[in-house]
């Protein structure tokens, strides 16, 4: 598994909210094409973590960020960075389908259109498809592309959100609390949509589930409190953790 | 391991409850033993009986401790120290219902022979084994209990006199049977009692494996050395 260099690599991030620290140091590698499952309890840190990797915290006042974040040979926190071209490149799928309200069409094109990525109609209908096929929603709305989206179901429009994200060839994913809002039936359809995207993507997802973690990651880390507990392979995290702490988490004990 | 209490106290109660039926099938699996063995000596025709009769309560508890392994795993899906606990306790079970079979053999060869009487010179080394054994199992059971790996390697290590001693004695009875034409009515049974007190030392052996698994969430890495060398011994 350690064939490439890492997609991701954070060395000593240290978030602070108003000085209060949110994050310690976090060093952590993740490979390319691979899923990396954020666990721990809430406040642990995992979102503030994965928020970092696109700069969605550079939204939140008083949030200062140091240390070292790469994405391949970009240096996230370089001044002279465009967020907004980093932002294409590194997609985010939330919580809560959040879909625009308009059709299902418009939608995925959204992001094509305003980095420019199509010279014609033809080229944009290509791009709405391709991305409709990959997030697995294009045989269930390919004849009705002009609807509103906000009348899809939510596992679909959680659907159309990845399409969105994935319609600017992105080459990261994160994914924070993807299914929660999602019945069994539609989380499971998200699930095997991550292990297929994995292929195209390198996938780092923040869940409360921890079977979610399981089924869908090839690494898992544990947070807690502003740490990075344990990060290994998600088989010996399940299985046999080395630290007490993850053990203590996983298996539903009193930390 | 941890030892603290999970947040579900109903899992710590179906854990708990777990155990206390392992605990009762390795307790009885060690009377069927000690039962079995004993009666070569006090050749007390009723005991056997019972012994037969009781290896069903050993099958009744192993078909109950299979539904609630299946349970616990169903409704409170254990992970790590606890998913091995539950895994574990399925092996142990099946490995202590094997004993409680070999034991009801080694009852009802005693029933065949119970009439001839016993000239071999054997029995002592046969008890000495059926100590051995016991002790085996005995130290096992508890170190199942408290998943003490260290105990487990000892118990490990002690199932090769145990095979050694096997050797001796199939040797012997062999010659015995080959001097004596009388003993070919006993000997075969006593062989097999042997041979099955071997076997319920690997089975006590394979278990202590299970507990090293238990505590270190990896198989001891070490080829068992075995002693056992009757499948080789020849007449001469």
């Amino acid at each position: 598994m350690m064939l490439s260099t890492p997609k991701i690599k954070s060395s000593g991030i240290i978030v602070e909210y108003d000085g209060k620290r949110a994050l310690h140091g976090i060093d952590l590698d993740i490979y390319p094409n691979e899923v990396a499952a954020l666990i721990g309890p809430s406040g642990c840190g995992k979102s503030t973590f994965l928020r970092c990797i696109n700069r969605m915290n550079d939204v939140i006042d008083n949030c200062k960020v140091s240390g070292r974040l790469m994405i391949d040979d970009t240096d996230v926190y370089d001044p002279e960075i465009d967020v907004v071209e980093l932002r294409a490149r590194v997609g985010m799928v939330f919580q809560k389908p959040n879909p625009f309200p308009k059709s299902i069409y418009d939608n995925v094109a959204y992001g094509p259109r305003i980095h420019g990525l199509t010279e014609n109609k033809d080229d944009m209908d290509r791009i709405v498809k391709k991305s409709l096929k990959r997030a697995g929603l294009w045989d269930e709305v390919s004849e009705r592309l002009d609807d509103k989206a906000l009348g899809l179901s939510g596992g679909q429009q959680q659907r159309l959100c990845i399409a969105r994200a994935i319609a600017v060839n992105p080459d990261i994913l994160l994914m924070d609390e993807p299914c929660s809002a999602l019945d069994p039936i539609a989380t499971s359809i998200i699930e095997e949509l991550i292990n297929e995207l994995r292929e195209r993507f390198t996938i780092v997802i923040v869940t409360h589930s921890m079977q979610q973690a399981a089924r869908v990651s090839q690494k898992t880390g544990y947070f807690h409190l502003g740490n990075v507990i344990e990060f290994g392979e998600t088989n010996d995290i399940f299985t046999r953790p080395q630290n007490e702490q993850t053990e203590a988490y996983i298996s539903g004990r009193i930390g | 391991m941890v030892e603290k209490q999970h947040i579900v106290t109903a899992f710590d109660e179906d854990l708990a409850t777990l155990n206390d039926m392992m605990a009762r099938m390795g307790a009885l699996a060690e009377s069927q033993l000690f039962a079995s063995t004993e009666a070569l000596i006090t050749r007390n025709p009723s005991n056997l009986d019972d012994i037969i009769k009781r290896d069903k309560e050993l099958d009744d508890l192993e078909a109950l401790l299979n539904e609630k392994v299946i349970e616990i795993i169903a409704l409170r899906a254990p992970r790590a120290a606890d998913l091995r606990r539950v895994i574990v306790a399925l092996k142990v079970v099946s490995t202590l219902e094997r004993i409680g079979d070999l034991a009801k053999n080694i009852a009802k060869r005693n029933k065949v022979i119970l009439d001839t009487p016993l000239k071999t010179q054997m029995l002592p080394s046969i008890r000495t084994m059926t100590s051995m054994v016991l002790k085996m199992l005995n130290q096992t059971l508890d170190a199942y209990a408290e998943v003490d790996a260290v105990t487990a390697l000892d118990v490990m290590e002690a199932d090769i006199e145990v095979d050694k001693l096997n050797t001796v004695v199939f040797q012997s009875l062999i010659e015995e049977m080959s001097d004596d034409q009388e003993q070919l009515k006993i000997g075969p049974h006593l062989l097999f009692v042997a041979k099955n007190i071997e076997r319920i030392g690997d089975h006590i052996t394979g278990i202590a494996e299970q507990i090293y698994f238990l505590h270190h969430g990896e198989m001891p890495d070490q080829d068992r050395p075995k002693a056992d060398g009757s499948s080789t011994i020849a007449l001469s």
